[in-house]
């Protein structure tokens, strides 16, 4: 793909950034509300993050050392919604804020305005939901899962601020979906049809449906909450004949395709960073895009996968496990993809390869251990334990996290337009691969072994395999405040960068200067293949 | 040309991975692995389980050995000029078929297990499971026997005052007791929240949910003694209520059965004896310490914001038909449930008085006690 720019030859200083603190707050520029974005991620990251510690250090030994159960409930349940619609959710957001206008050749996103608004509503979410932690009674303890009634007839008072917080983050994320697909659909170069997109464009657009099609469901099985709470519904309420499963049909239908929402994203991502420095054309485009649909696709008719232990009829089950099992083609094609285009290219091992190559591995190794759960009765023992704690988490960090990171390597050269420290870089990544391994790996064999997770204690069998995980939670830990300096030393200085950057990298944001202008693609640049 | 190199590779592997599953070298990592458990069904779990698992560990070496290779030997220094292909339709095709073929042979085995798991012919015992924040109620439908689960370890071996035990949470204060060599099916629901039943080595996790009566059935030949635990969040004890099952001969389960209900007959005894307030007070601090200070705290202040202070409560100091009816229909939308078919008419009037009188209620309200009449009565 080549791209022809107008370079414009106006002066424009007025084009620039405001100064002060209203900028960020009236900004309606997709570059900085991407960096608003990632900024607020990476602190939800750090937040949620120390929750994680409370409770490894809880687990570290046996018997009740730290919090009481009481807490520790309240931590695990505001790590996993923290970590999802706080650090994951928003770092995507804020990659398809930077990314999607310069990659399709578009001025802005095509809602600024809108834009502006889906972000600045999410610091008020987080703020209610943490600030539950000071309520009488405490934060929600009910599990990022809030099944019913454990978190209605039987939840603390502060369930109704959790309710609205995720209404808001639900706003949020609606609209910055809307605006990621009407840009993408609109506001493309000429000559970029929907085949020549990059694949992160592509993970978005299938993302950003998948969202709109979901955050209504986790909305409405919220506001049936509200109604059972507040004001005599009996939804969730077997008492007054309602259905505590229909909650977890309701939650999953969301719950499923939520999950694909946190990894599609990192599909696109770890694709262009393997073509660039394998130097080598992305093997099977197409059944990239493909393999993509089918997995947002297949990601509606599995979501009872989570629920095989609720009493669901034979044929219920047998048709759950099939489907689920089924996701394992498409997802497979896609790590054959990526080996294929390593294969006879010509490899250098920058950080961001690092972490994208750690990408596809841990990543397949939690599709394995997916695989494994889907089979219906293995599940029967594998289900709510550690086992399952050891598969999302592998999935999720050295999955989803790891690919944010990679990203941010990748392109904060054209975002601040310096280089990062490599030697830092690397040793950022050793120390997180290592961390992640120690932590998460031993989970696997803690789960087989029998410890059910959400467990402020456990049997001493269990006992070396939790001092393990625990230090390796701690390192993890620690590596995220090295990965932190080295993003401020980047944007303060460095050596500059080139506007491609990288050797290998191709596509229209690696043909504007870098750091990029504040305004890109006032003009549209034609893009022929 | 690669891909006949792998699959002759994945050949050997396979013929290694037959080694494996026939041998029982793994069988006897249970700090590592799936527990093979004890019943036909945890047997053919676990074989499933390895299946699938070394099935996965030869795609993963085959998948990751080529990446590898390409890391090492495709690197800009030994390979400076890239190549340029980019699509293979075959090739694609064969990677989308053939892990679909892998699937088709992974699902025949696993559907036939789930078959069999959901063989729904009679059980020669029913035993309905109803769980609690946090214990287990079990309910022999045929022989009407009827108890309480609760954890038995102390909770200052929890809180480190004190060594733990071989047994630290895993042991309570009677095993529900099955026959070996009969089907046992289990009747499992809940009384307020959600729980989950599980008990790794007969294979069974079902989740045990309010106003659902799921099902599981076992037959356990090995006499033993089986340790289980709760495996759906249920509040802040979720990790404190285990189960235990105990299979013996079925003759000793006859004799079993026959010492509960003798002691049920005594119970009904008890019911009708003349209490003095010290007997309840004493009896009814031992029930406290079972069933109630998960909640209301040992010093009877509760928890502030979820769970009321029993010590200076109105209701305990000065309103007996109240506390009374408390007990025995619970609080509507709160935590507290209805201890009418938890306790006995004894265990009630006992506990009740107990926090009547404990924590210097005595002093402060009327500290009038109630006697197991005064239950009797309020159920008529």
């Amino acid at each position: 793909m080549s791209a022809v720019i107008e370079s414009h030859g106006h002066d424009d200083h007025h084009h620039g950034p405001a100064k002060g603190l209203t900028r960020w707050l009236y900004t309606t520029n997709h570059k900085d509300i991407g960096s608003l974005y990632l900024w607020f991620s990476f602190a939800m990251f750090l937040i949620g993050g120390v929750m994680a510690l409370v409770i490894r250090a809880e687990l570290f030994q046996p018997g009740m050392q730290i919090v009481e159960p009481e807490f520790y409930n309240q931590m695990l349940t505001l790590h996993g919604l923290i970590m999802v619609f706080g650090a994951v959710m928003p770092a995507f957001v804020g990659l398809a804020n930077w990314l999607i206008p310069m990659m399709v050749g578009a001025p802005d996103m095509a809602l600024p305005r809108m834009n502006n608004l889906s972000f600045w509503i999410l610091p008020f979410a987080f703020f209610i939901l943490l600030s539950s932690l000071f309520m009488e009674g405490g934060a929600p303890n009910f599990g990022w899962t809030f099944y019913a009634p454990l978190s209605t007839t039987y939840a603390p008072p502060s369930v109704t601020f959790f309710i609205f917080s995720v209404h808001i983050m639900g706003a949020s994320s609606i609209m910055g979906s809307i605006n990621v697909i009407v840009t993408i659909m609109n506001m493309r170069a000429p000559g970029m049809t929907l085949m020549k997109m990059p694949l992160f464009v592509w993970s978005w657009l299938i993302t950003a449906y998948l969202l709109i099609a979901v955050m209504p469901v986790l909305a409405g099985a919220v506001t049936m909450m509200l109604m059972d709470i507040h004001f005599g519904t009996s939804f969730f309420n077997a008492a007054g004949g309602g259905d505590p499963v229909l909650f977890q049909h309701i939650f999953w239908f969301f719950g499923h395709p939520e999950v694909y929402i946190m990894i599609l994203p990192a599909f696109g991502i770890a694709s262009h960073i393997i073509e660039t420095f394998s130097r080598k054309q992305l093997f099977g485009y197409s059944s990239m895009v493909w393999a993509m649909a089918s997995i947002a696709i297949l990601s509606f008719v599995v979501w009872a996968h989570h629920m095989f232990t609720v009493g669901l009829p034979l044929a219920a089950e047998l048709f759950f496990m099939w489907a689920t099992m089924l996701i394992a083609v498409p997802t497979g094609v896609k790590v054959f993809n990526w080996v294929t285009t390593m294969f006879k290219g010509s490899i250098t091992y920058e950080t961001p390869m690092l972490f994208a190559i750690a990408f596809v591995v841990l990543f397949t190794i939690g599709g394995f251990s997916g695989l494994m759960l889907a089979i219906t009765p293995a599940d029967f023992q594998y289900h709510d334990t550690y086992f399952v704690v050891a598969h999302f988490h592998y999935v999720l960090v050295p999955g989803s996290v790891f690919s944010i990171m990679a990203a941010v390597y990748y392109w904060i050269p054209k975002w601040t337009g310096n280089m990062y420290d490599e030697r830092l870089g690397k040793l950022h990544f050793w120390l997180s691969f290592t961390g992640v391994n120690i932590t998460f790996f031993p989970q696997h064999f803690i789960g087989l072994a029998g410890m059910p997770r959400r467990y402020p204690d456990y049997a001493l069998q269990f006992a070396d395999w939790n001092a393990i995980s625990s230090v390796g939670a701690f390192l993890f830990g620690a590596s995220q405040i090295l990965f932190l300096f080295i993003v401020l030393k980047t944007v303060m200085g460095g050596k500059k960068a080139t506007p491609q950057v990288w050797e290998g990298s191709r596509g229209l944001e690696w043909t504007v200067d870098s750091p990029a202008p504040y305004h890109t693609f006032t003009t549209p640049p034609k893009v022929s293949l | 040309m690669f891909k006949r190199a792998t699959t002759s590779i994945s050949n050997k592997l396979f013929a290694l991975l037959i080694l494996l599953i026939s041998s029982n070298l793994f069988a006897a990592w249970d700090d590592f692995n799936m527990t093979e458990g004890v019943t036909a069904i945890s047997k053919e779990v676990f074989d499933l389980h390895m299946l699938i698992f070394w099935i996965c560990v030869v795609i993963g070496l085959v998948v990751f050995s080529v990446m590898f290779y390409s890391m090492f030997a495709h690197t800009k220094k030994r390979n400076p000029s890239p190549s340029t292909f980019h699509e293979n339709t075959k090739l694609e095709l064969a990677w989308t078929v053939v892990p679909f073929l892998i699937l088709v042979f992974m699902a025949i085995p696993a559907s036939n297990t789930l078959v069999k798991i959901y063989d729904d012919t009679e059980g020669d015992i029913n035993i309905q499971v109803v769980g609690y924040q946090w214990k287990w109620q079990y309910k022999y439908l045929e022989d009407d026997i009827d108890f309480f689960q609760n954890l038995t370890t102390d909770w200052d071996e929890i809180y480190n005052k004190t060594p733990k035990g071989e047994f630290y949470l895993q042991e309570v204060d009677e095993a529900v007791v099955i026959p070996a060599g009969k089907k046992v099916r289990f009747l499992i629901t809940a009384n307020d929240v959600i729980h989950s039943w599980w008990m790794p080595d007969f294979a069974i996790k079902q989740d045990a949910i309010p106003g659902f009566i799921n099902t599981a059935w076992t037959v356990v030949d090995k006499p033993g003694t089986y340790r289980g635990k709760c495996t759906e969040l249920c509040g802040k004890n979720h990790g404190f209520m285990p189960v235990v099952v105990k299979v013996v001969p079925e003759d000793e389960y006859h004799t079993w059965v026959k010492e509960k209900k003798d002691a049920a007959l005594r119970m009904a005894e008890l019911t009708t004896k003349d209490w003095s307030a010290n007997e309840l007070v004493e009896r009814g601090e031992a029930i406290y310490a079972k069933n109630c200070v998960a909640c209301h705290q040992s010093n009877g202040q509760g928890i502030a914001g979820i769970f009321p202070a029993l010590a200076g409560s109105d209701i305990a100091l000065n309103d007996k038909p109240k506390h009374i009816e408390i007990l025995m229909e619970g609080v509507q939308g709160a935590a507290m449930a209805s201890y009418a078919n938890q306790l006995s008419e004894v265990d009630l009037a006992a506990v009740i008085t107990y926090t009547r009188r404990a924590w210097g209620n005595a002093e402060s309200g009327d500290g009038q006690i109630v006697v197991p009449k005064d239950i009797v009565d309020y159920k008529l």
